[in-house]
């Protein structure tokens, strides 16, 4: 029509307009469409940009707790699937399902429920296998994660705090696998939950008030299925999924460590940005785990309830065990010797139960949650950590923790006792007490051990810093002398194995300054602690040193004279 | 020791600060080699190596050559259509087997055609999308590391004091401060508040134990609130499950039976009901192993005669529920005699009142005291004199 802009007074408005010059393309119009009407609405995307860009640094051990997380999300996807069929409730009936051996069987509804879910609903079994493979699968991850944080010192300030929720997850993530398995009613998950019972009795004072709490009356009743079930599906997941998200927030605020390298620093992160490298590798790395976890319960059969028969307080099978991660629980109820149950007054103290059954899974778990504190305290470090150290590097922490991991072995195969008899044909009491033995002295060696070899493998670092990378090249000088040729690192390589930080035991001080001033004193004790992480200390190279080795008549002899020689007495 | 900040490319700088150096000078003055080699430094060279930065970018084969880049693409989409037939395959599967359908595969044995089609169906499709993804990823996506800057994680002093001064002027505000009455019961009301719902959940979760873990169905008839109505003839030993009441003259030496009191369990030859609740919670109670021994086998010690006496012509009861925590003891060696809980492994001998020879458990397994009637069933004597099962505070 008319080209006359001015005919209507708004228009006036538009008259600073400049035309479009070139339109956006259709895909970015459509996610324009789409992300406007949202940013509209609640304006996300300068915080979402953020994000996007937001690097991550790359490490296998980094995908440890990535395993966790995931496997943690195919629980909980699979585990809804299972609510659908699953029936908790130890009411009685009689199974007339499709599995043969059982059919005309009193079981509870649970039990029965269960085998519906193995044997008469289409893909059921896949869907049971996966919660279960991926239950355990979640636990190992988990752990594994755990001790590469304790390794690597990740746990160190700012982030103290994530490694306190991370131990609290650890915790309940037992519990919510216990929970888990106890549910079907077989007769194995019965025995789990007899043993349980028997468990709460010991405690001191209130135990048989508090089984009486726990399972409405006596053992078993029918109120232990469906409170475990609500436990199961309801109160730890949602405590596990917020302490989880909470956990994952700090990571972001915190931003992830990195391993120390060429280029990395305390103050940044060198890695990928999530949009697009991370989010592809991370994403995919959901439906490896997911998949995985599909093949293998497709593969490998995992608790066939239905071997079992139905649960009686009266029967029992041979070889009873729980799932791997209760193990070291059992394991010490299994050492614990019998003398520890005292009788006076007319009371009974039942050690032997309750040290393993109720006291240690807090202790160990608070020693884990302190440690972060403990040892900052000793080494008097209140400094940020963004770099990881390599574990040979702190000898004193590794050799701990691979001390307690030790005692965690011992406690785990030590629940395996009756099937190392069985198929070592040995004597299951040689046996118990070589355990009762090792939880002691294991520990102890695999600390002095493990301490040793990391300052052997400190020393080596030194030594290739010093004399360069052994070529294999032998040569013969003009006067007939042999030697191997040796390379000299390159600062990259070299930066790997020098770059990391010196550490020296505290002094003791007077508890006065130089001045003359009170200042607080480092204690006896906190001395002799720093002293025992620290005595042995291998330092780094320096530069100094280096230049000294050039003069220590290996292959790089030829130094010119005249070189950097007055470091040199 | 002039590295902190920008003098190495792509951002890269030392490790630390050199504050965090400070405590280093009084090595980095005499070092040491380790092979015996002295060394003293005067401060010619420095203290420390300094960070070289990012090592330099190695190109990828993609990167350089755009059939490799052709290849990585072929392969990408490869996996992303196996992922397309996993899929595919699940589907077929769903439709085309029955659950009862078993198939045999080398390795796996006789297994469900359709747990093991869903499985690997579902699993090839999720791995697909995965594995795709991630060589997507790492071979025609950018490689090159990125570096972004830390900031020191705590707030500015000002912020600190600024959070500080809202606080205080909010308290001050609301009067908190100048009125300790409301402070005061503000801190007990929220204090207690939590009572109520605590109280509802410990009082209502469960019963008082009462001394019904003391008791079991040996001492009476059960009364359906836990508790014991005597009986008028003492009880009968019955098989599990069929019920039948056993005749001393048929237990023959060597051989172990699992036995309950007479009325738990129905036997409707005999027109026995059996309990219509609690037959679980009786039976883990009440459960005993019964064998009979050779009596010249018991011990002559005094624990070991008792038994032998509280028996009949070397006929021996024990409750079957383990002291330590509760398991059936479910193994009877036959020719040593002993007891082995397959839980934690307690063992207990028969011939010497089931004392605990080894494993966690402490006490022995409560004996049934034993006779026969004048048909010559055998009989409970008498109730087990201490609480079974495992221990508790209060048992005495």
């Amino acid at each position: 029509m008319s080209t006359n802009a001015y005919n209507r007074p708004a228009e006036a408005l538009r008259s600073g307009d400049k035309p479009v010059t070139a339109p956006p393309s259709a895909g970015a119009k459509k996610l324009g469409g789409v992300a406007g009407w949202v940013d509209d609405r609640l304006g996300p995307a300068k915080g979402v940009n953020y994000l996007m860009k937001k690097v991550f640094p790359d490490h296998w051990s980094f995908m440890l707790g990535e395993i966790a997380m995931y496997s943690m999300i195919v629980c909980l996807l699979t585990g809804v699937f299972l609510t659908f069929w699953f029936i908790p409730s130890a009411g009685h009936t009689t199974y007339d399902g499709s599995y043969v051996p059982l059919q005309g069987v009193g079981m509870s509804e649970a039990y029965a429920s269960s085998l519906k879910i193995s044997f008469d609903i289409k893909g059921g079994l896949l869907i049971r296998q996966m919660h279960h493979w991926a239950a355990l699968m979640f636990i190992v991850a988990l752990s594994a994660h755990m001790l590469r944080v304790f390794f690597t010192g990740a746990f160190r300030k700012p982030r103290e705090l994530n490694w306190v929720i991370g131990c609290i997850l650890s915790m309940l993530a037992l519990v919510e696998g216990f929970a888990g398995y106890s549910l079907p009613d077989d007769l194995l998950s019965g025995t789990g939950l007899r043993a349980a019972q028997g468990f709460m009795q010991s405690a001191p004072v209130i135990g048989s008030y508090l089984a009486y709490m726990v399972f409405d009356g006596p053992f078993p009743g029918e109120a232990i299925i469906p409170r475990l079930y609500a436990v199961h599906v309801l109160l730890l997941p949602a405590i596990l999924v917020g302490l989880f998200t909470a956990h994952i927030v700090m990571v972001a605020v915190q931003k992830h460590t990195q391993y120390p390298g060429p280029g990395r620093t305390n103050s940044n992160v060198v890695g990928f940005p999530v949009m697009p490298v991370y989010a592809a590798k991370a994403g995919g790395f959901f439906f490896i785990v997911f998949g995985f976890i599909a093949v293998l319960s497709a593969l490998v059969q995992i608790n066939a309830i239905w071997v079992y028969g139905p649960y009686d307080t009266s029967a029992v099978t041979a070889g009873a065990q729980p799932d791997w991660y209760m193990g070291f629980a059992d394991g010490a109820l299994r050492l614990l010797p019998g003398w520890l149950e005292f009788e006076a007054f007319g009371y009974t103290l039942s050690l032997n139960v309750a040290i393993g059954a109720l006291m240690l899974i807090p202790i160990m778990y608070g020693i884990m949650a302190a440690y972060p504190f403990i040892e900052a305290w000793v080494t008097g470090d209140k400094r940020e950590h963004h770099l990881l150290d390599r574990p040979r590097n702190q000898p004193t922490r590794t050799a701990l923790g691979v001390a307690a991991l030790t005692f965690y072995g011992v406690l785990m195969f030590a629940a395996a006792n009756d099937i190392m008899a069985i198929k070592l044909h040995m004597s299951i009491n040689d046996i118990t007490y070589f355990f009762r033995t090792a939880v002691f002295v294991l520990p102890v060696i695999a600390f002095w051990a493990t301490r040793r070899v990391c300052l052997s493998l400190q020393r080596a670092d030194r030594n290739k810093v010093l004399h360069g990378r052994e070529t294999g090249r032998i040569v013969r000088t003009a006067d007939g002398q042999f030697f191997e040729a040796h390379e000299p690192l390159d600062p990259y390589t070299r930066w790997k194995l020098a770059g990391f930080e010196g550490q020296q035991p505290l002094e003791l001080t007077s508890g006065v300054d130089a001045h003359g001033v009170a200042a607080p004193s480092n204690g006896k004790w906190r001395t002799r602690l720093s002293r025992f992480y620290f005595q042995d200390v291998v330092q780094p190279v320096t530069p100094a040193e280096l230049e000294a080795a050039h003069h220590d008549g290996h292959a790089t002899e030829h130094l010119e004279a005249g070189e950097t020689t007055k470091a040199l007495h | 020791m002039s590295s902190d900040t920008d003098a190495t490319p792509r951002g890269g700088s030392t490790a630390y600060g050199a504050d965090d150096f400070a405590a280093e000078e009084s090595w980095s003055t005499a070092v040491r080699l380790d092979d015996g080699h002295h060394v003293v430094g005067d401060g010619a060279l420095p203290a420390h190596f300094e960070n070289p930065g990012l090592p330099p970018h190695v190109e990828r084969m993609a990167d350089k050559s755009e059939k490799a880049a052709k290849r990585a693409e072929r392969q990408v989409a490869g996996l992303f259509t196996l992922s397309i037939l996993g899929t595919i395959l699940f589907l077929v599967a769903y439709f085309a087997f029955d659950t009862a359908h078993r198939s045999w595969v080398p390795g796996l044995g006789n297994v469900s055609t359709t747990n093991l089609l869903f499985g690997i169906g579902l699993g090839l499709a999720l791995l697909g999308i995965g594995l795709g993804a991630v060589h997507w990823a790492k071979t025609l996506m950018p490689d090159a590391e990125v570096v972004e800057e830390r900031h020191p994680m705590r707030s500015s002093d000002a912020a600190r004091e600024e959070f500080v001064g809202i606080m205080r002027d909010g308290g001050e505000k609301a009067q908190l401060f100048r009125r300790p009455l409301i402070k005061a019961t503000l801190g007990g009301a929220l204090g207690l508040f939590s009572l109520p719902l605590l109280v509802q959940l410990v009082g209502s979760l469960g019963p008082l134990p009462k001394n019904h873990l003391s008791l079991t169905m040996w001492n009476g008839e059960p009364d359906g609130h836990g508790g014991y109505t005597p009986y008028d003839k003492r009880p009968r030993l019955v098989t599990d499950p069929e019920a039948m009441p056993i005749k001393a003259e048929h237990v023959t030496i060597g051989s172990v039976y699992h036995v309950l009191p007479e009325g738990l369990l129905a036997n409707e030859e005999l027109g026995v009901e059996g309990l219509e609740h609690g037959q679980l919670e009786e039976k883990g109670k009440a459960v005993v192993l019964l064998m009979r021994l050779d009596p010249k086998d018991f011990k002559p010690t005094e624990r070991g005669q008792k038994a032998l006496s509280w028996g009949y012509q070397g006929i021996v009861a024990y409750s079957k529920i383990c002291t330590h925590v509760g398991c059936p003891v479910g193994l009877y060696e036959r020719t040593t005699h002993h007891l082995l809980c397959p839980c934690h492994q307690s063992t207990f001998d028969v011939t010497d009142g089931c004392r605990v020879i080894f494993g966690p458990a402490k006490r022995p397994l409560p004996q049934l005291k034993i006779d026969v009637d004048d048909e010559g069933y055998l009989i409970a004597a008498e109730p087990f004199h201490e609480a079974v099962g495992p221990s508790f505070w209060e048992r005495g």
